[in-house]
């Protein structure tokens, strides 16, 4: 059995603007299906809206999904309650995109990192420092950082300490929600570094959200493509990134700038925006911007189906 | 040989802070020639937008130009008064920015502004301005010009405002457009919509672009020839497949080794050691010595200048150790 696995998971948000107004319902995530194997790093990828944050809040409950079901390690994570499901948050941790905005900027690094060992465990005073310390040190940074604030370091550094406190709790599963979106690259190369190690280390379990294409099949195993709340292709990384069967890969990848001439591939321009999930076209959500489109793909919604051991929910390959 | 559209020479800029002067732009050589697309790639900090503002004369304060000169149309721009910079801004040299939301003014349609500009530098009456941004907005492949005209910018994507950013930046006829991160906010299908969109201006009109941006995959892709910034200098230049095929510069290699690759999957990325220096307390000799692994006496006491790196003299790094190999 898989390690994280979600089954139909499923994330309106119902939005109400004013009160005689009629509530609007955004389909951020609709009938997800995924399964993680321990150790294991799934990329998510997708542009803005695609639900791709949103799948990552519901796996580890810090939103509640509307339907469907998430197992952690063979528990219903959705049907746990109090200190059951308190235990369970234990194991699965999450780092968010800018540091800066998820670090508290008036506490030291010793409290940050502390934060979590303070609410879960009997840990206090020197035993709590020092594992503070030795924490710090597995993400590279010492004790000489710990009382400092956020804002004395710069962006990797901090996103280290964001590191460091997902870690506190000696965690199985991480969602890094594009952790390295906001770094340059120098620094980038030294958080996905860290993070590699980290996971060979402690035997980690990562769902890797990113846009960038590049840096998600580099870090994963697995890498599933979304597009307006829906997974439209997953499979293995390496194949995914050398043979894109969905058109939206294709174009997702052929739009991504690359340095090497012989990775670039035709561009393939899409018209249009990513469409409103308040308001998703019919049939197949891609349907609006394929430049592969039939007449039947505004009416049937495409299956995700698995072809050559990849799953692909296209009707271009039945 | 034709004579380049801008030149930058020997450009300084620095920033009086109470924590010291910030030494953000040292010694900053470029030229942009005609219909050219010509990229400035570095990381954060590395002085390329305080570049880029420099040339419309727009460094916020406390930056002050400090030295150097900059040409365009056989004038220094440096040398002249605000009321004629208020000519040259957006009737010959335009910019747009990272994020097309807080350049656009939130109360107006898109109409008023870009007839607004129009109506600044032409002596056109309101029905000829908004009948010429019309046909700008139709030019750039905006489907329904006259309804993107009448929305406010809010209710417009991401892409469509960058869009309208570029309708007004070349809706007086501007001959250089200054691009600061012009796609960094938006999707990749998007991005690709916009380069493309860009590189179709300069083919049609000839525009010459300059391409600031932290994105060497976006060089690689639309750029000519390129700078590569690194504490406010420009440590190799040349034509961008040359740069980026065959880096000459240490830290343009180490840029270069850190981007994941789909040929090197799995294995570590190659980060630099090291930050990038704050600015603020000067560095002698090479401004990268501290994070080269190559580094020797002479680079830690002499600051290299620009040397070519091959025969076709077109390509140059500030690096000691440019000829020192093959000898």
């Amino acid at each position: 059995m898989a390690f994280v696995e979600a089954r139909d998971l499923t994330k309106h948000f119902v939005i109400r603007r004013g009160w005689f107004a009629r509530p609007t319902v955004v389909r951020a995530l609709t009938g997800v299906n995924l399964e993680i194997e321990r150790r294991e790093t799934l990329g998510v990828v997708g542009e803005s809206g695609c639900g791709k944050s949103t799948l990552g809040r519901c796996l580890i409950r810090l939103i509640e999904p509307t339907s469907g079901q998430v197992l952690f390690d063979g528990e219903d994570v959705l049907a746990l309650h109090g200190e059951e499901l308190r235990s369970l948050r234990r194991r699965m941790q999450i780092v968010f995109q800018n540091p800066f905005s998820s670090l508290n900027p008036r506490m030291t690094v010793r409290d940050i990192v502390a934060e979590p060992l303070k609410a879960h465990t009997n840990m206090r005073g020197s035993e709590l420092t020092a594992r503070v310390i030795e924490l710090l040190r597995q993400v590279g940074l010492n004790e000489s950082h710990l009382y400092r604030y956020p804002r004395e370091f710069s962006g990797g550094q901090a996103q280290r300490i964001a590191v460091a406190r997902a870690l506190a709790l000696n965690p199985d599963f991480i969602v890094l929600d594009e952790p390295t979106s906001a770094l340059d690259v120098s620094v980038q190369a030294t958080v996905v570094n860290l993070l590699e190690e980290l996971q060979a280390e402690l035997g980690l379990t990562y769902l890797f959200i990113s846009h960038d294409l590049s840096v998600v099949q580099h870090i994963s195993n697995r890498i599933a493509v979304m597009y307006l709340g829906e997974i439209v292709e997953m499979g293995n990384a390496e194949e995914i990134f050398h043979s894109p069967m969905h058109p939206y890969t294709q174009a997702l990848l052929s739009a991504t700038p690359m340095v090497d001439p012989e990775t670039r591939r035709e561009r393939i321009i899409l018209e249009g925006s990513v469409p409103n999930p308040a308001n998703p076209p019919s049939g197949c959500h891609f349907h609006t911007r394929c430049p592969a489109a039939m007449a039947f793909c505004a009416d049937e919604k495409p299956p995700l189906r698995e072809i050559n051991g990849r799953l692909v929910a296209c009707h271009l390959h039945e | 040989m034709t004579e380049p559209l801008l030149r930058i020479e020997d450009l300084y800029v620095r920033f009086r802070t109470d924590e010291g002067t910030i030494r953000a732009v040292n010694g900053v050589n470029l030229e942009i020639m005609p219909g050219e697309m010509f990229g400035l790639v570095g990381e954060s900090g590395c002085g390329k937008s305080v570049t880029g503002l420099s040339i419309l004369k727009l460094v916020p304060h406390p930056g002050r130009i400090t030295r150097g000169k900059i040409w365009f149309r056989g004038e220094n721009l440096l040398e002249k008064p605000e009321s004629a910079m208020r000519e040259i801004r957006g009737r010959h040299i335009a910019m747009i920015f990272q994020d097309p939301m807080s350049s656009l003014n939130p109360v107006f349609t898109v109409g008023h502004q870009i007839t607004r500009v129009i109506r600044r530098h032409h002596h056109v009456s309101r029905r000829e301005a908004w009948e010429r941004a019309a046909g700008t907005l139709d030019d750039l492949g905006i489907p329904d010009p006259e309804r993107v005209m009448r929305s406010y910018p809010y209710e417009l994507s991401g892409g469509m405002q960058q869009r309208v950013m570029i309708a007004i930046a070349l809706s007086c006829g501007a001959e250089l457009l200054i691009a600061d991160e012009p796609t960094t906010a938006l999707d990749v299908t998007i991005q690709a919509q916009i380069l493309e969109l860009l590189n179709a201006l300069r083919i049609r009109r000839g525009v010459s672009i300059l391409m600031i941006t932290h994105d060497l995959g976006v060089v690689a892709e639309t750029c000519d020839r390129v700078a590569v910034l690194y504490a406010g200098r420009v440590v190799e230049s040349g034509p961008t497949d040359a740069v980026l095929q065959a880096p000459a510069h240490p830290y343009t290699q180490g840029l270069l080794n850190a981007l994941p690759r789909p040929s090197a999957r799995r294995k570590s990325l190659q980060a630099i050691p090291g930050s990038v220096p704050g600015g603020i307390e000067e560095i002698p000799g090479c401004p990268f010595h501290p994070r080269c692994a190559l580094a020797d006496d002479l680079c830690r006491s002499k600051t290299p200048i620009m040397t070519p790196v091959d025969s076709s003299g077109a390509h140059l790094a500030a690096c000691h150790l440019i000829g020192k190999s093959e000898g």
